[in-house]
């Protein structure tokens, strides 16, 4: 092989909060396959079902294309959402901008970008108000024997 | 991998070649090649859901035969509490745990009893604050199995106490031992059990380092036997010593009814328990504190060696149950119920344990994926496209198994063909 990565793309839909999650379920499914260490594949499937869940109820859907090498694995999340005004405040805990429909689903609890931060060890935003927004997120990869 | 011991076995005779079992298997453990199914051992769990979806009952649980009693000077019968639901007309458990008596052991130890102990002692365990949550309870030794496949995220999460199984069996003989002195090796421990995950869970235990338990019987097996004595209503004694919060664990949802918690869920049958274990892993059920997961639909008595409809043994179960007065389960003896040996993860799932080549492993697999129709309609005995890859690049099948590829290389040739005699 050339070089050693692997490329992923994954579709989410608009306002289908049943489908959610499965773009970190097939990830999921994929990383298990290749000998990374458990504790990595778990903050990769929060980090982007986390990120999957915001395209839903905030960005009307968007693309994640995933890359995954033996160093890190690298989540981007594009949407041509609303954009995000205060990152830093959107980056606090609990503050949320979701509607109150979202959140009787029990969505929308303002953890989304601080649990995605939280869990990956570099995340990038970059955001254009009416434009939309694309996040980068990285997690350092290592074995387990 | 050699050692790997399973109670879910083919009878080659019986089975067509269709593909029910590949396409409902959980873990993508069942190949049909040759026109004959075929179990790929490391990746099984013995959920019995092959067992339960096969028109032509060629899968089957292998349990131990009668014939072992006779290994034993003091044997005893540890009833699963889904034995009583399988009786019509049965109003008495004791009528039941006598016939256990008449058809050949000396003893009965009820399951269902030492699910109380482990009811107390994970309630314990719970108010000492220290576990994982959600806390996934270790009854099913096929989730506990799945999870060490699949999740090994959650392995942690697994509560570290044994299943009320081998409790009872542990009690069984310690009680057995100073009643009749014998040598724990002369007395046997005989589960009567609605599912083949306990019987290989005995042979090759998690979590402990030996099983209490020396053999399985099927629930339908021992059915027939003791069918002659249950009407018989004359010498029956009182053996029963469980009330309904420990009979109810045959029914999906007991195990949690008795816990006496608020946050809780409990969740049936094989394809449910994978949504919930992906959304556990996920972060996704941080406001349960106790999950009761079960393969079986209904709970075990869904379980494949069972004989009535689970629907029916359900009914039967808690109409029994409130026959039974309360007990105070902190009356029950005092064990060490704890797991002395960790549950291992198995890496069976993964393409490579070298990452560097399951990754160049995954990219040609990635590729052959999208080369083949997505269909995933098993007719190359992989359940899926993607299965199919798989195999192809662990070297174990070819792109020609897919039949519509293969039928597009014919038309290629044929093609070619009638080129080659228009030439002519």
């Amino acid at each position: 092989m050339a070089d050693n990565k692997i490329t992923m793309r994954f579709d989410v839909d608009a306002n289908n909060f049943s489908a959610a999650g499965e773009a970190s379920t097939k990830l999921k499914r994929t990383l298990k396959q290749l000998s990374i260490a458990p504790e990595v594949i778990r903050r990769v499937a929060v980090a982007m079902y986390e990120g999957e869940i915001n395209m839903v109820i905030h960005a009307n859907g968007g693309v994640i294309d995933v890359e995954i090498t033996p160093e890190y694995i690298k989540m981007i999340l594009a949407d041509n959402g609303p954009g995000i005004k205060d990152i830093n405040l959107a980056m606090t805990e609990g503050y949320s901008t979701a509607a109150d429909s979202v959140r009787e689903l029990g969505f929308g609890a303002g953890m989304g970008l601080p649990n995605m931060k939280k869990y990956t060890d570099d995340m990038k935003i970059t955001t254009e108000v009416g434009k939309g927004t694309t996040i980068e997120m990285l997690v350092k990869n290592s074995v387990e024997l | 991998m050699e050692n790997i011991i399973h109670s879910v076995t083919l009878d080659k005779d019986r089975c067509k070649g269709c593909t029910k079992c590949i396409q409902l298997c959980p873990t993508q453990a069942i190949r049909v090649r040759n026109g004959k199914a075929k179990i790929l051992k490391d990746k099984c769990i013995d959920c019995g859901e092959c067992i339960r979806v096969c028109p032509y009952h060629a899968k089957k649980g292998v349990t131990d035969s009668f014939d072992m009693l006779n290994n034993y000077k003091y044997k005893i019968a540890l009833p699963a509490p889904t034995f009583y639901g399988q009786f019509k007309k049965v109003e008495n458990i004791n009528t039941l745990l006598n016939a256990l008596v008449k058809i050949g052991f000396d003893d009965v130890f009820e399951v269902a009893y030492a699910a109380q102990i482990i009811t107390r002692e994970t309630k314990n365990l719970i108010a000492s604050g220290e576990l994982e949550t959600p806390t996934i309870s270790s009854a099913c030794p096929a989730v506990v199995k799945l999870i060490s496949i699949r999740y090994p995220n959650l392995l942690p999460n697994i509560i570290p106490i044994i299943s009320p199984m081998d409790l009872a069996g542990k009690l069984a003989k310690k009680i057995a031992m100073e009643k009749t002195g014998l040598k724990e090796e002369e007395i046997g421990t005989f589960f009567i059990s609605p599912c083949a995950a306990k019987a290989t869970s005995v042979k090759s235990p998690c979590g402990l380092d030996k099983s209490y338990v020396d053999g399985v019987l099927s629930v339908s097996d021992v059915y027939l036997k003791v069918l002659p004595y249950i009407s018989k209503k004359e010498d029956v004694i009182e053996l029963s010593k469980a009330d309904f919060r420990g009979v109810c664990w045959a029914n999906s949802g007991g195990e949690v009814a008795s816990l006496d918690m608020e946050n809780v869920i409990a969740v049936d049958g094989i394809h449910n328990v994978i949504k919930i274990l992906d959304e556990i892993e996920d972060d996704k059920l941080s406001e349960i504190e106790y999950a009761e997961i079960l393969a079986c639909p209904g709970g075990c008595v869904g379980g494949p060696l069972t004989v009535e409809n689970s629907f029916v043994a359900q009914a039967r179960i808690k109409k029994l149950s409130k026959t039974l007065e309360k007990k105070d389960e902190n009356k029950f003896e005092v064990e060490d119920v704890m797991m002395n040996a960790p549950i291992p993860h198995n890496k069976a799932l993964r393409l490579d344990d070298d990452m560097v080549v399951a990754m160049e492993k995954m990219q040609r697999m990635i590729e052959i994926t999208e080369s083949l129709p997505g269909l995933d309609c098993g007719s190359c005995g992989a359940p899926t496209c993607r299965a199919l890859a798989e195999d192809i690049v662990r070297g174990y099948n070819t792109t020609n198994a897919c039949i519509y590829n293969l039928k597009a290389k014919i038309l290629d040739l044929a093609e070619g063909l009638e080129e080659f005699r228009g030439l002519k």
